[in-house]
C-alpha cells in the first residue's frame, strides 16, 4: 500500500518555507504580484511586514525589483502564479536576472493542470520548458507539502536563480519531515528491476499507485523522485537505465521541454532505451475539477501502466 | 580614486571632448556600435562620474557608492568611457569593444566589467532594478543614491511605467532617473513613433519631482544634479532634452547614426571635428 499521510496543497509549504526562512535570514525578502494569499505569502507578510513588499499586478517589474535587491545582498522571493511569472517576465528572468546569475528565488504557485476551473489562461504547462532552457537557472518541482517547503528553504543558499514549481490543490503528503531532501539528487521510492517510472509534482505518487497495479501484473517497476529537473541527476538516471533498460517519465507540464524532455535528451546521447513521457500532449488545459482534468489530460496512475506495458513491448522488441 | 572631486565646466567640457573621441574611436575600432545615443548621453554621464556619483573607481563594490544603472544598454559605449577615464581600467581595453574575449561586451554585463552594476541591453529593465537596490538601500539606512538612464524611445517600453508607477507609490526619494530625451529612435522621431509627451505632466501624475535640463549644456546639467538631494518623500526625474549624435556635425540629429559605425572617411572627419573644439577650448 502506498503510505499517505493527509492531503495538503504543496503552496502551503512554500508559505510555511518562507516564514521559517524569514526567522532566521534577515536577508530573505519576499515580493508579491497581488496574489499574495493564494501564494501562500501573507504568511510572511503577516510575519515579516519590513520585508515584504507588494508590487501590484506587475510581474516584470517584480522581477526587475527583485534583481535590485539581489544586486545589494538580500534574497528576494518572488511569488506569483507560474504561467505569469515564467511567461510575462520571461524577458526579465534570462537578459537581467539568469544572465547576471542574480540571487532571484522564483515561487511558481498553481503549476500543471490541476488548477482547475480557472482554465488554460491560469494552467502553466509550459513554464518548466521555459526555465530550464536558460543557463544558470535551476529548476524544481516538489512531490507533496513537505517536498515544496524544504525546496524553498534550500533555495536561498543555492548560488543564483532557483525556480521553485508547486500547485494550488490538495495533493497526498507521501514523505516525512525528516526524509531527505537534497538538490540535485533524486529520491528512490521504489526498487524494481523491470522497468522505471521517473516523475516530479503530483505524479509521484500517480506512479506508486502505478506500481502496485504493475505488481500485479508481474511486473516490478522503480520509482523515481525527480524533484530537481535542473540540474538533473545524471549519474541516477544512467544507473537506472542501466537497471531496467526501459523508462516512462510523467509530468503536470507539456510533453515538450519538461522533464520527459531533459531525460530523455540526456539518455538518447549516452544510453539509448525505450521511453515513454507522460504529460499533456501539445495542448492547452481547459476549466473542469482537478481530477477530472488529470483524467482526461491523461494524468492518471492508470495512464502510467498503459505506458510501461508499451515500454516492456518495446524493450521486449515486439 | 574617489569621486566626486568637483571639477570646473571647462575641465568638465575637455574631459567630454575626450570621452566623444574614445566613443568615436571605439565605434569605429568595432565596426559596429550605438554612437547617436552615446553621443547624447556623455555630458551627463561626465558630470555625473566626476562631480556628483559618489563612487571609488579602485573599489567597484564599496558599499557606500552611489549605484548608476544603464538601462539603456546599447550606449555603453559612453558608459566604458567613463568609466575608463576615471580609472575602473586602462583606457587602452577600450579599443577591445565588441571583439572577441573582450571585457566590453556589446551591450553591458557586470560580470565582465568593473563598475558595470547590472547587465542590460534589452530596454525598459533599468528603473525597476534602480528601485529594488533603492529599496534595499532603505532598509539598511544606507543614504547612498541610485541613478538610472533611461531613453525617450524606451519609454515605449511598459515596464518602465510600472516601475515609475513603483517608485512614486513607495516615495523612493533615493532614486534619480535621467531621461535622455533625444527625440530619436530606430523608426524616426519618437513623436511620430509614439509620443511621449507631456512628458513632465505624466511624471509628476506618478508622484515624481520633474527637473528639466539642456542636457548639452554643463552649467544646467550641474544645476539640475544638484537640486537633487532636496527633493523629499518623491523620486527625481531629470529631463535631459539632449541632440543625437551631439558633437558631430554629420551625425547631429541624424536617425541613422543609432547604431552605426563610422568608416574610415567618416571617422577622420569626426575626429578632426572634436580636436578642432578641443582646441578652441584651450584657447579660451
Amino acid at each position: 500500500m502506498v503510505k499517505v499521510y493527509g492531503e495538503i496543497p504543496t503552496r502551503f509549504g512554500y508559505g510555511d518555507g518562507l516564514v521559517e526562512l524569514g526567522k532566521k535570514d534577515e536577508r530573505i525578502f519576499v515580493l508579491s504580484a497581488d496574489l499574495t494569499s493564494s501564494t501562500c505569502s501573507d504568511r510572511f507578510q503577516k510575519s515579516f511586514p519590513d520585508r515584504f513588499i507588494e508590487m501590484g499586478i506587475a510581474e516584470q517589474d517584480m522581477l526587475g525589483t527583485a534583481a535590485g535587491l539581489a544586486l545589494s545582498g538580500k534574497i528576494p522571493f518572488v511569488s506569483t502564479y507560474s504561467v505569469f511569472v515564467t511567461g510575462r517576465a520571461f524577458d526579465q528572468i534570462r537578459t537581467t536576472i539568469c544572465y547576471a546569475n542574480l540571487n532571484v528565488k522564483i515561487g511558481g504557485a498553481h503549476g500543471g493542470i490541476s488548477v482547475g476551473p480557472d482554465g488554460a489562461t491560469h494552467q502553466a504547462l509550459e513554464d518548466i520548458a521555459l526555465m530550464r532552457v536558460l543557463p544558470n537557472m535551476k529548476v524544481i518541482v516538489p512531490a507533496d507539502y513537505w517536498e515544496t517547503k524544504k525546496a524553498t528553504m534550500l533555495a536561498p543558499y543555492i548560488d543564483g536563480p532557483v525556480f521553485i514549481r508547486f500547485g494550488r490543490e490538495k495533493v497526498p503528503v507521501i514523505t516525512k519531515e525528516n526524509d531527505h531532501f537534497d538538490f540535485g539528487k533524486g529520491i528512490i521510492l521504489k526498487e524494481g528491476k523491470d522497468i522505471a517510472i521517473i516523475a516530479n509534482g503530483l505524479m509521484v505518487h500517480q506512479a506508486l499507485f502505478a506500481v502496485e497495479i504493475l505488481q500485479k501484473k508481474g511486473i516490478f517497476a522503480t520509482v523515481i523522485n525527480l524533484h530537481t529537473v535542473k540540474p538533473l541527476d545524471k549519474e541516477m538516471i544512467l544507473d537506472i537505465a542501466k537497471l531496467t533498460n526501459g523508462i516512462v517519465t510523467a509530468e503536470e507540464h507539456q510533453i515538450y521541454g519538461g522533464l520527459g524532455s531533459a531525460v530523455a535528451e540526456f539518455l538518447s546521447q549516452n544510453y539509448p532505451i525505450p521511453i515513454k513521457i507522460i504529460g499533456i500532449k501539445d495542448r492547452f488545459g481547459e476549466s473542469g475539477k482537478p481530477k477530472e482534468l488529470l483524467e482526461k489530460f491523461g494524468l492518471t496512475a492508470d495512464h502510467i501502466v498503459r505506458e510501461c506495458l508499451k515500454v516492456m513491448e518495446m524493450k521486449n522488441g515486439k | 580614486m574617489e569621486y566626486p572631486i568637483g571639477l570646473s565646466i571647462i575641465e568638465l567640457k575637455k574631459r567630454a571632448y575626450m570621452a566623444r573621441k574614445h566613443i568615436i574611436k571605439m565605434i569605429y575600432l568595432a565596426g559596429s556600435g550605438h554612437p547617436g545615443g552615446s553621443l547624447s548621453a556623455i555630458d551627463i554621464l561626465v558630470a555625473l562620474y566626476y562631480n556628483f556619483l559618489r563612487h571609488r573607481s579602485d573599489e567597484p563594490d564599496w558599499n557606500e557608492r552611489d549605484r548608476f544603472i544603464l538601462s539603456k544598454g546599447h550606449i555603453c559605449p559612453a558608459l566604458y568611457t567613463v568609466l575608463a577615464m576615471t580609472g575602473y581600467f586602462p583606457v587602452e581595453e577600450l579599443k577591445t569593444f565588441r571583439k572577441i574575449d573582450s571585457n566590453l561586451q556589446g551591450h553591458p554585463h557586470m560580470l565582465k566589467t568593473a563598475g558595470i552594476e547590472v547587465s542590460s541591453g534589452s530596454l525598459g529593465q533599468g528603473l525597476s532594478i534602480a528601485n529594488g537596490i533603492a529599496m534595499s538601500l532603505k532598509y539598511d539606512k544606507n543614504s547612498a543614491y541610485v541613478y538610472c538612464m533611461v531613453g525617450d524611445g524606451e519609454m515605449d517600453e511598459g515596464q518602465i511605467w510600472e516601475a515609475i508607477s513603483t517608485a512614486g507609490h513607495y516615495k523612493l526619494d533615493n532614486v534619480i532617473m535621467i531621461v535622455d530625451f533625444n527625440g530619436l529612435q530606430i523608426d524616426g522621431k519618437v513623436d511620430e513613433v509614439k509620443n511621449k509627451n507631456p512628458l513632465k505632466k505624466r511624471l509628476e501624475s506618478f508622484n515624481w519631482e520633474v527637473i528639466e535640463i539642456a542636457g548639452h549644456n554643463l552649467k544646467e546639467i550641474i544645476d539640475g544634479f544638484k537640486k537633487v538631494n532636496s527633493v523629499k518623500n518623491k523620486p527625481v526625474a531629470i529631463i535631459a532634452k539632449t541632440i543625437k549624435g551631439k558633437g558631430i556635425s554629420f551625425m547631429e540629429n541624424k536617425v541613422q547614426w543609432h547604431g552605426r559605425a563610422p568608416n574610415e572617411e567618416e571617422f577622420k572627419k569626426a575626429m578632426a571635428e572634436l580636436e578642432s573644439g578641443e582646441e578652441h577650448l584651450d584657447a579660451i
